[in-house]
């Protein structure tokens, strides 16, 4: 039972960290239909970001609590924005109307790219930071075994609720979300409107990258290694997640995020560590051949 | 009011218009660059991680955006660089010149290994680059004619090459036996892998065959009995000529011995080369002969309009499963012979990246076009080839390309098609015109 109990704390805290990533990717492709092949580089670029805000900081002698905590985040949500916004701008700006495949051999390419940057300019070797957050609450105590909540984890869920809380008030209720929802409806019809489609479409791009910066601070934050490569493997969970909720649906992102986070972590504890991405994919799988929308997703209708 | 407040403004000149822009696009490169090239991170000796800086190196790169930009807008004005489909003049003579292109790379390719200057270095170059044109053609059946998004067709590569491996490991099997066994078993995996995502469309349809991919490879890497896991497996046994070995002894029973020539590790691999040829022109030519007959006009229908198929009958499961497991087939010939060649196979070969590599072979040569495809695989694996002394620039160069590419030229590199039965005279059609499909 206690077993279980930190199984659960630990899958919803990877749980969220998918969930933001995911995000991402559902806003993207709901607004231009495209899977944004790069957005998990983009999150690895946001972890080696904060990486190197905290040892900027830690030199200055700012890295002390809350605060230093927030100004490593503003800073790598800031430039990872930047990040976003240029990958639009170079590799699917141009390409906006085109085929279909076309953005996502470029996304492909530019996922390449951007780990190879990174390679390049950060070095193959994985970086360990030294933890800065220590410690945890005992939740509970069974036989010996106790559950621990650790602060990172907390601070993880706390971040992540308060950012999706920003996030959904600002795609329902300000004039950006607003366009944002009609450019996903019927991006032709919103452009006659007024709409400037391609500031739109940018700012989308910014805030997905974003949020996959949120989710590489507390990746570090958390686990603290990080390599070039991580990016990868968390994009395709992480797009996996936004699938599994249906695509295109913020809430579905979040729940697709916790659920993978969850069956990856019971599977590990239960039944093996070296098969859990197995789990997760399998879980895809089935979840499409029985539910081809995901869990929230919308039917579509096809026309003729 | 003096009268110069009001003269018009003048328009500002296009070398300023271009100056504001090429600043701004180094500012924003600024932002990029500073802190990653800049400030890198290093385990210092003590362990923890330091930063060092490389003031020199992100200035540099940030001079070379403001460069760059400036000379794009002077060149091109403010609208930069447009994608195009249309053929530009150089196309245009390409594509009078292309009618001799297939038959000229053939002859290129056939002669390769008996051109003067042509060392074992070209010789496996070409071996590599051959076997990239025979996984793109493969893919080429799902993707470029059926209109099947694939991203895990990795897989069926690794199928081939571990059953080629084990059956040969196990039950001594030699590579002429293992061949069309590869090859089936790939195919048999392909109706496997098939059936489950024949409702899914698009999208879905890429990342379930992702996750297959991936699925078959942690499978591999982790199933240590069987397959060695992350040690792979060695010792893979080499083909025969016709019972021949290729040793170096030449005695009896040899490849140097029976023809009575001078052993040498070259016979070898001349003999792979002109084996991954063969298969690549099995495989090419297979696709051209099934286009023209109904299962390839069904794939190519389907690709076009899965509605109006339905309506007419086509059955689409079978149609479907028919390209992914001809796919898979021929991605299961090409490991077989992956893993003859290399001698030693292991998961990392397998990774999603090669997937990747091949469908940006597929469509950067142009979806559907059996030529283009062939052009991207000896641009994109020979020209990285090309690079090689970059080492790890290489894949940052291989990526750029893809990027480059795709925005100036979505439709690939070759931007015309045949279509596979015309009236009368057959003329090229307009990439553009030819459907992409919704898997």
């Amino acid at each position: 039972m206690a077993y279980a109990m930190q199984q659960l704390i630990n899958g919803v805290s990877l749980g969220m960290i998918y969930g933001l990533i995911a995000v991402g990717y559902t806003m993207v492709y709901g607004i231009i239909g495209m899977i944004n092949f790069a957005h998990g580089d983009v999150f690895m670029i946001g972890a080696f970001l904060s990486l190197i805000a905290v040892l900027l900081l830690s030199m200055g002698g700012l890295m002390d609590g809350p605060a230093g905590i927030l100004l490593v985040l503003l800073f790598s949500v800031a430039i990872t924005g930047v990040y976003g916004w240029a990958i639009e701008r170079i590799a699917y700006r141009p390409l906006r109307g085109s085929f279909r495949l076309a953005p996502l051999i470029s996304a492909i390419g530019l996922s390449i790219v951007l780990q190879n940057f990174v390679q390049v300019s950060q070095g193959a070797r994985v970086k360990p930071m030294e933890t800065l957050v220590q410690g945890g609450i005992e939740v509970m105590r069974e036989d010996g075994f106790v559950v621990q909540l650790a602060y990172t984890q907390i601070l993880i869920i706390g971040v992540t609720l308060a950012v999706l809380a920003i996030f959904t008030v600002l795609v329902t209720r300000t004039p950006l979300g607003r366009a944002m929802r009609a450019c996903e409806q019927d991006r032709k019809m919103a452009s006659l409107l007024g709409i400037d489609t391609d500031r739109t479409i940018s700012l989308t791009f910014v805030i997905g990258a974003a949020l996959a910066a949120v989710a590489g601070t507390m990746y570090l934050l958390r686990y603290g290694v990080i390599d070039f490569y991580i990016g990868f493997l968390a994009g395709v969970k992480a797009f996996t997640a936004a699938v599994l909720g249906g695509i295109g649906s913020l809430p579905g992102a979040v729940l697709g995020g916790l659920l993978i986070g969850l069956i990856e972590t019971f599977w590990s504890a239960y039944f093996s560590v070296q098969y859990k991405d197995v789990a997760a994919f399998s879980i895809l799988v089935l979840t499409l051949v029985f539910l081809p929308t995901g869990l929230l997703g919308r039917q579509e209708v096809e026309k003729v | 009011m003096s009268a110069a407040a009001l003269a018009p403004p003048r328009p500002a000149g296009r070398v300023q218009l271009a100056l504001k822009d090429a600043l701004i696009a180094t500012a924003v490169a600024a932002i990029l660059f500073v802190p990653m090239v800049a400030l890198r991170t290093d385990v210092g000796t003590a362990g923890a991680l330091a930063l060092r800086y490389r003031w020199t190196d992100a200035a540099i790169l940030c001079g070379l955006v403001f460069l760059g930009r400036l000379l794009l807008v002077l060149w091109t004005g403010r609208r930069g660089l447009q994608p195009t489909t249309s053929a530009g003049p150089w196309t245009r003579r390409l594509q009078q010149a292309g009618r001799f292109a297939a038959p000229a790379f053939l002859i290129v390719a056939l002669l390769l290994p008996v051109i003067p200057g042509v060392d074992r270095y070209e010789l496996d170059l070409g071996i590599l680059v051959l076997t990239y044109v025979m996984l793109g053609w493969g893919l080429n059946i799902v993707v470029g004619l059926a209109g099947l998004l694939d991203l895990g067709y990795v897989a069926f590569y690794a199928v081939g090459a571990y059953s080629y491996a084990l059956l040969a490991q196990y039950f001594g099997l030699s590579f002429w036996v293992c061949l069309p066994l590869a090859g089936i078993l790939a195919a048999f995996w392909g109706i496997l892998l098939g059936f489950p995502v024949l409702r899914l469309r698009g999208d879905y349809l890429a990342i379930v065959t992702l996750a297959f991919g991936e699925i078959i490879r942690v499978v591999l890497l982790n199933w240590v009995s069987l397959t060695g896991g992350p040690n792979g497996i060695s010792g893979i046994p080499r083909p025969s000529f016709f019972g021949l070995s290729f040793s170096m002894s030449g005695g009896e029973g040899t490849f140097a011995g029976f023809f009575g020539l001078e052993p040498s590790s070259v016979h070898r691999v001349i003999f792979l080369y002109y084996l991954i040829l063969a298969l690549a022109l099995l495989t090419n030519w297979v696709t051209i002969r099934l286009r023209r007959q109904p299962l390839g006009r069904a794939w190519e229908a389907l690709r076009e309009d899965e509605i109006a198929c339905r309506a007419l009958g086509i059955n689409v499961t079978t149609t479907k499963l028919s390209a992914f497991a001809l796919g898979a087939m021929f991605g299961g010939f090409a490991g077989a012979f992956f893993a003859t060649r290399q001698a030693f196979i292991s998961p990392e070969s397998f990774t999603f990246i090669e997937s990747a590599i091949i469908l940006a072979i597929v469509v950067l040569g142009g979806l559907g076009s059996q030529i283009g495809v062939a052009i991207a695989a000896l641009v994109l694996i020979g020209g990285t080839e090309l690079f090689r002394d970059l080492q790890e620039w290489r894949m940052l160069v291989f990526g750029g390309a893809m990027v480059l590419i795709m925005v100036l030229r979505p439709r690939g590199l070759v931007g015309t098609r045949t279509p596979s039965i015309a009236l009368g005279k057959r003329r090229a059609i307009d990439g553009n015109l030819v459907g992409e499909g919704h898997g």
